[in-house]
């Protein structure tokens, strides 16, 4: 029987891209993926003849750009646009409220809405770029161990508090209260216009069990704003012919490595031995042995569901069955014979070249939050939808359209009991329903919906509760606390077993870093030369 | 003219501990309190005639260095013998009780986890307790004292071994919520241990970064965070306070508001020369420092235009909402409350954890709770010169009530309010309703006006992380001096914060002094 | 406080590309006519001229002729009120209780930690009655700086006025020719004065960014038109022509003044804060009034005067012809130490000389400064090192810039 130098449970980016680095410095790897297609969250596929949909993650930020041009993804299939601008409506549909590309069209835009506004605009794009200049160059850093007296992790621990002090005292403070306040909080010191708020608040809720009102939502925001295209901080792109295209690109880098994929090869469980990993049980029975076993599933399926209890060192079962991995997202994937129009917007352009974002108040927002914790979803819930087949002729038919909706927020548990059929399809119509508010005839146009509550996508995609970050971005689970405090460094309690998604630093979102970051460890540990990139080109 | 070495503003307990620490080291030193007593927030009201009450109706975290320092008991005050215990009551079922570190009335496991948290939150507590008493270093700083302030407390943490260390990052941050679930079963010992967190605050049991530390910052000390009530009463305190602060050779004049802080410029800059009274008198002096809160101080008293720009405006952003009500009711016999034989300590109205969040989500868009939690104290159980003989005073702190309401807090809504609480407490002490003589409401906005504090918030500004240590009430200001030569903080909008410990005064007059 | 800034008007063009195009100056229709190499730039959301023929032919009216420049993108705030000159005065520098009526001064201002945020220039109106203007957008410091000031109103006035500068010797001439010579006639440097203009009022300011003789001309954004014919009429024999932004830099540099994301940045809108300058960095002491008790960034301010600057604007004069733009200076030919860099750089086609202005450690001041120096012949580059002489005096300050009466040139 074949063995394997490592076998990677979990063939979405993050797995993909560990398996890539791994095969890279020589290692014999494969690839299991209990899917028939390859992804996880990052995947585009067929839902509706002609019709491609990005099922989950629609959307890249943060893929990080030593990686993309290391791997050669460009040359395995990737291009990354940019997007152009985003719609923000107000909530009675009678104003929008353009994010402009262009530093003129967005100055007279502002003032449209608020010329105080239009002057804050310029210290809030500052402000995060600030902020986010110093997170990004932790983001293929494996965080130090705050409690350990190894070199490495006081060196790393020097580094960091170098980064910080060395910031300066008023940045320094105004970090710390940016890393612990809420973005309703931090967005008001800046601006007086509900819809501009709204706009910019956008990114601090989406993908966690928090509110705009809740400390800590302002980090999620930078977490969303903090990537970058091509050297422009808060850009987002789009992957040509869909997420799933930057999946196979690095699918397609692995296998120039010869690494090894196997699709329709769900984990039953991991074999462990004397407290070593050594390899996993499939559902189908078969047993793979490897040196070395990475799981890119998140840190609660993995410890409580594919590990045997009584493997575990105590507490660590606890430790996972605590870790706060909620789902509070949903997605609607609609099918349209055409372009929607849009009421009150000058032009449908940007409608075709960016985000729409039908949620004109904080208070909305916050109202669609306190539905969520009462396990139902709101009659008016935040929507952040985009258009792709406007820009990517790939993804659906010559003049029809596909667009991918994301609501915040949608409860894993409903109050009145489990999610059934009828009910996800009731959560689909309050969407569409919100979206005709907008663009009347909206509903006419829609051929095809794929509705994704937290039940679909953590039955399909594995992501418990179909929380889309593996594990919520708060402080206590960032940095060296994430997944566990002590687990910080992608290896864990299992001898020779380490995790690589995005429960580990630094998080969700399609960046490859987790991945990368956990090669790298693994490497160090097999004493064999580093094949992964350490930081990001482009002088910050 | 007498002209003063410093003028207090403000006779709470952080004032009355800053002037006399200040008298103490020979300092000439005049307190101005604009209400008729002094206490603040801590002050005893009469609200009905013969039925008084104090507005913060238990002690927590009272600093010993300062019982100490100041000789307080030889002034009159008596520490508690005992802690309050808190009992979670409920209309039909057992009340449990939290007594220390002892919890009755809910599962073994429970009981077993929560004497293992209280041991751990404990551990915490002592490993930062030095810091509470302490001006915060400036981070950023190279001052060798401030460096070896923040290496104190790296050790500090080291030393409590590898897994409390690690655990304490982790939780330091977390939701009370969150660790209320990881830790326990039982729904009103996980709302009574957010309760605990959550007091005086605008946040609520999900909300990260706020009540752990609160938590922490309450059990420093040898009380360990319990509550309790001196045997002669919060006033007793107040009244020892004033009186150490006298023999100390303080001032103090009381119905002597203070109009404004006077400041003198030329082209050496700008110097703090004293006060002007309400009354027009004007009173010199070297240094001022208020114990009110920084919004009053520094935008009210002395005016943005005397501050820079950013941080003028900064302090106009300090979250300053009040969300506790006090109800004071006077009864014309003891109340029963259901399960509970004699209703000493503090009694908790919070059944769940969900209550306490969905008030918390009523309250911030304008709105009364549907359904409020409180905690409620007999203080004449313990003190008999409140009420009448026979006749009890409750007192409750009920959440979460903004200062604000939809349509603004008139009469009818005070009173809409006071009959759903008064209905909310028959359901769990039957017939107390019948006992009701008179009742009254104080919403922040009435805390605001009758005691002189921003928004009527009980800790001045909001204890979330962000406007706490060494950002309170905001970085440039948070070692008690303020950017004008001469004026300072001791309020509870300086660090540790709020509730009766002191320590605000206390770490202001060592930095006056040094 | 009280501010005054309606939002712009909502679109309702069924132009679908409406959002994005530039606003128009009330001068647009004018100065499109005269635009003929269709060279546009933008400033403040309006559309502007970068050139109308050609930069050097347009500079050469301003120092020989006259010429005029749309400054209706600059900002203006209408500050009025009993606290209004105590609010400006906490927020700039300068000592403004020294401005009388109809005076203005140049001024900057700062934040708490005394990063310059911009300059401008304040007109006094009236004895309570002030109108600020800048070179971006100010209103939501502006904001910032009326906290706790209850007697004043801030109104945002860029729309409403339109504003002309008119530069270079003939002037005078010009409005002379207009029919308001005898009310300017008298204006010294940094005076103003009003005169009825076609049923409305015309406001004439004696300033400009050319340090040449010139004015500036504000009105009723309505009679922006009325104007500008009646100008170029009066001006015809005496060779105006409108000028765009390559010119007036030109002309701003040889004068010496600075530039807003040339020598320095707007401290709120910068990412790294040492990237940002004080006035004491950028040679504008002569701005700061410590014998003010107080004023933003004061304290900052006083503590980087006591510990000296790090960095000093200098202007430099540059042996050879090829300018030093973007330039790094360095303490010796060898080019190992850096020293500074230049911020603006020129061959001034009047002085004849190679100027620039230039950012220097204040300690390297004293020795050798080197700039390396890249140039092009025809696709080639080449690197040239040349020394640099500093120089204390703008390189074109001429005696008719601040003669009064003006002469006839």
């Amino acid at each position: 029987m074949k063995k394997y130098d490592a076998v990677i449970i979990g063939a979405g980016h993050n797995g993909l891209t560990n398996a890539a680095y791994l095969a890279k410095a020589g290692l014999n790897v494969v690839v299991v993926e209990k899917n028939d297609y390859i992804g996880g969250a990052a995947v585009t596929r067929e839902m509706h003849e002609g019709w491609f949909y990005s099922s989950c993650s629609y959307v890249c930020s943060m893929m990080r750009q030593s990686i993309h041009r290391d791997l050669d993804l460009t040359r395995h299939g990737l291009l990354l646009v940019p997007y152009m601008g985003t719609v923000a409506f107000s909530d009675d549909g009678s104003k929008a409220f353009i994010d402009y590309p262009n530093e003129e069209a967005a100055y007279n835009e502002l003032r449209r809405h608020s010329v105080k506004d239009a002057d804050a605009m310029a210290r809030l794009q500052a402000d995060l770029g600030r902020y986010a200049q110093l997170i990004r160059k932790t983001l293929l850093r494996t965080p130090p161990d705050p409690s350990s007296f190894k070199p490495r992790d006081i060196k790393e621990l020097l580094w960091l508090g170098k980064q910080f002090w060395g910031l300066g005292e008023r940045e320094l403070y105004e970090y710390i209260r940016f890393f612990t306040m809420s973005a309703a909080d931090f967005l008001d010191d800046y601006f007086e216009n509900d819809l501009i708020k709204a706009a910019m608040a956008a990114p601090g809720i989406i993908g966690t069990a928090l509110g705009v009102q809740s400390p800590g939502s302002a980090y999620i925001l930078l977490h969303h704003v903090m990537g970058d295209v091509d050297g422009n901080v808060g850009a987002w792109g789009l992957a040509r012919g869909g997420m799933g295209a930057i999946s196979n690109a690095l699918a397609s880098a692995l296998k120039a490595h010869d690494g090894e994929i196997r699709t329709g090869s769900g984990v039953e469980q991991i074999l462990v031995k004397d407290g070593t990993a050594v390899g996993v049980a499939l559902e189908s029975g078969e047993e793979i042995y490897a040196d070395i076993v990475v799981s890119n599933l998140d840190a609660k399926r993995t410890f409580t569901k594919i590990i045997d209890k009584k493997d575990l060192p105590p507490k660590i079962y606890d430790r996972a069955s605590n870790f706060k991995i909620r789902g509070s997202s949903g997605k609607v994937n609609i099918a349209l014979s055409g372009m929607p129009k849009f009421t009150n917007i000058p032009d449908n352009r940007y409608i075709n070249r960016g985000g729409q974002n039908y949620t004109g108040s904080l208070e909305t927002m916050e109202r669609a939050y306190d539905c969520w914790k009462r396990g139902r979803w709101s009659d008016d819930p935040f929507i952040e939808a985009i258009i792709p087949s406007a820009w990517d002729p790939t993804v659906a038919p010559p003049g029809k359209h596909w667009m991918s909706t994301f609501i915040q927020y949608c409860p894993p548990k409903l109050a009145d009991g489990p999610w059934t059929p009828e009910k996800r399809d009731a959560f689909g119509q309050t969407v569409i329903n919100k979206i005709e508010r907008y663009a009347p005839g909206f509903k006419d146009l829609v051929v095809h919906a794929e509705v994704r509550t937290p039940h679909e996508i953590e039955n399909e995609i594995g992501l418990t509760e179909g929380n889309i970050f593996q594990g919520e971005l708060t402080i206590d689970q960032l940095l060296f606390n994430r997944p566990f405090p002590g687990y910080g460094q992608y290896r864990m309690p299992l001898q020779n077993m380490y995790m690589c998604g995005s429960s580990t630093h630094p998080g969700g979102g399609v960046s490859s870093a987790c991945g990368a970051n956990a090669a790298r460890e693994i490497l160090m540990d097999l004493k064999r030369p580093n094949t992964v990139p350490e930081d990001d080109f482009y002088d910050e | 003219m007498k002209h003063y070495d410093t003028l207090v503003i403000g006779a709470g307990h952080n004032g009355l501990v800053c002037a006399s620490y200040l008298a103490k080291a020979g300092q000439s030193v005049l307190v101005l309190e604009a209400n008729e007593t002094v206490g603040g927030l801590a002050a005893t009201r009469e609200f009905h005639p013969g039925f008084s009450a104090p507005i913060a109706h238990t002690l927590v975290g009272l600093a010993d260095t300062i019982v100490k320092d100041l000789d307080l008991e030889s002034h009159g005050f008596k520490a508690a013998a005992q802690a309050l215990p808190l009992t979670a009551v409920h209309p039909s079922d057992a009340p449990i009780q939290i007594d220390g570190s002892s919890v009755t009335g809910v599962g073994a496991d429970d009981s077993a986890t929560y004497q293992a948290l209280q041991a751990q939150l404990r551990r915490f507590a002592d490993a930062l307790a030095p810091f509470w008493e302490s001006t915060m270093p400036r981070i950023g700083s190279t001052s060798v004292a401030d460096l070896f302030t923040f290496g104190k407390l790296g050790l500090k943490l080291r030393m409590l071994g590898r897994d409390d260390m690690l655990e304490f990052m982790r939780v330091a941050t977390l939701p009370m919520r969150d660790l209320a679930d990881e830790s326990f079963d039982n729904e009103r010992l996980k709302a009574a241990l957010c309760w605990d967190g959550l007091l005086g605050s605008k946040l609520a049991p999900r909300s990260p970064n706020q009540a752990v530390l609160t938590v922490l910052n309450r059990m420093a000390g040898k009380h360990g965070g319990q509550h309790s009530i001196p045997p002669n009463g919060i006033n007793g305190l107040m009244n020892a306070l004033r009186t150490a602060a006298e023999a100390n050779g303080a001032e103090v004049r009381t119905s002597t508001p203070v109009q404004k802080i006077t400041v003198e410029g030329d082209e050496n800059g700008q110097r703090i020369s004293g006060v002007q009274l309400a009354n027009g008198e004007e009173i010199k002096a070297d240094k001022v420092v208020s114990s009110a809160d920084p919004k009053t101080t520094l935008l009210g008293l002395l005016g943005a235009p005397q501050l820079e720009i950013d941080f003028s405006n900064r302090i106009r952003r300090l979250r300053t909402d009040g969300y506790v009500a006090k109800l004071h009711l006077a009864l014309s016999g003891k109340p029963a409350f259901q399960g509970v034989a004699n209703p000493e300590g503090r009694l908790l109205i919070a059944p769940t954890m969900d209550t306490i969040e969905f008030a918390y989500d009523n309250a911030k868009y304008g709105e009364v709770p549907e359904e409020a939690v409180m905690e409620v104290v007999i203080p004449t159980l313990s003190q008999n010169d409140l009420a009448p003989t026979g006749s009890h005073v409750l007192s409750a702190h009920v959440m979460y009530v903004p200062g604000k309401i939809k349509g603004g807090w008139t009469d009818a809504a005070k009173q809409s309010l006071t009959d759903q609480l008064i209905a909310q407490l028959e359901a769990h002490a039957p017939g107390i309703g019948e006992l009701v003589e008179a009742s009254e409401l104080l919403t922040p906005e009435d805390l605001e006006r009758d005691y002189h504090v921003s928004g009527g918030h009980w800790h001045h500004a909001e204890p979330a992380m962000d406007q706490l240590l060494m950002m309170r009430p905001t970085y440039e200001a948070a070692q008690y001096n303020t950017p004008i030569p001469g004026l300072y903080l001791c309020g509870a909008g300086s660090h540790p914060g709020g509730d009766i410990n002191g320590n605000p005064g206390r770490n202001a007059a060592k930095e006056m002094l040094s | 406080m009280n501010i005054v800034a309606p939002a712009d008007p909502e679109l309702s063009s069924d132009d679908r590309f409406a959002g994005e195009r530039l606003k128009l100056s009330p001068f647009h229709p004018r100065q499109a006519e005269l635009n003929i190499r269709d060279a546009w730039s933008a400033w403040n959301g309006y559309k502007f001229a970068d050139y109308y023929y050609e930069a050097t032919y347009e500079y050469f009216c301003i120092r020989n002729t006259c010429g005029t420049y749309d400054i209706c993108p600059m900002q203006k705030f209408l500050v009025e009120g009993e606290d209004a000159l105590a609010m400006l005065d906490r927020m700039v520098t300068r000592d403004l209780t020294k401005l009388r009526v109809n005076r203005i001064t140049y001024c900057c201002w700062c934040d708490d930690t005394g990063r310059m945020i911009d300059d401008g220039t304040i007109f006094r109106l009236d004895d309570n009655r002030y109108m600020l203007t800048c070179g971006s957008p100010c209103l939501a410091w502006l904001a910032k700086s009326a906290l706790g000031f209850d007697k004043v109103t801030i109104t945002e006035h860029t729309e409403q006025l339109a504003g002309l500068s008119l530069q270079g010797p003939t002037s005078f001439s010009t409005l002379k020719n207009m029919g308001v010579g005898d009310a300017v006639a008298e204006l010294k440097p940094f005076g103003f004065t009003r005169v009825p203009f076609v049923g409305t009022e015309l406001m004439i300011s004696r300033t400009g960014f050319t340090g040449d003789l010139g004015y500036e001309l504000w009105i009723d954004a309505e009679y922006a038109l009325p104007l500008w014919d009646a100008l170029y009429e009066a001006g015809e024999d005496y060779g105006i022509q409108p000028y765009g932004e390559a010119a007036t830099n030109m002309a701003r540099l040889e004068a010496g003044f600075i530039m807003p994301y040339m020598e320095f940045n707007e401290a709120p809108k910068t990412i790294n804060f040492e990237h940002d300058q004080t006035p004491l960095e950028l040679n504008l002491g002569w701005l700061v009034d410590f014998k003010k008790p107080h004023f933003n960034g004061r304290r900052a301010l006083l503590e980087q005067k006591q510990k000296g600057t790090k960095q000093l604007l200098v202007k430099l004069d540059i042996e050879g012809n090829k300018p030093a733009e973007e330039a790094i200076l360095y303490d010796s030919k060898g080019c190992r130490n850096q020293i500074g860099y230049v911020t603006s750089a020129m061959w001034s086609p009047s002085v004849k000389a190679n100027i620039a202005l230039a950012m220097i450690d204040t300690k390297a001041l004293t020795g050798e400064i080197w700039a390396e120096i890249y140039h092009y012949k025809e696709l080639r580059p080449y690197r040239k090192v040349a020394k640099c002489k500093v120089q204390d005096k703008p390189f074109w300050m001429p005696p008719r810039a601040r003669q009064t009466p003006p002469g006839e040139f």
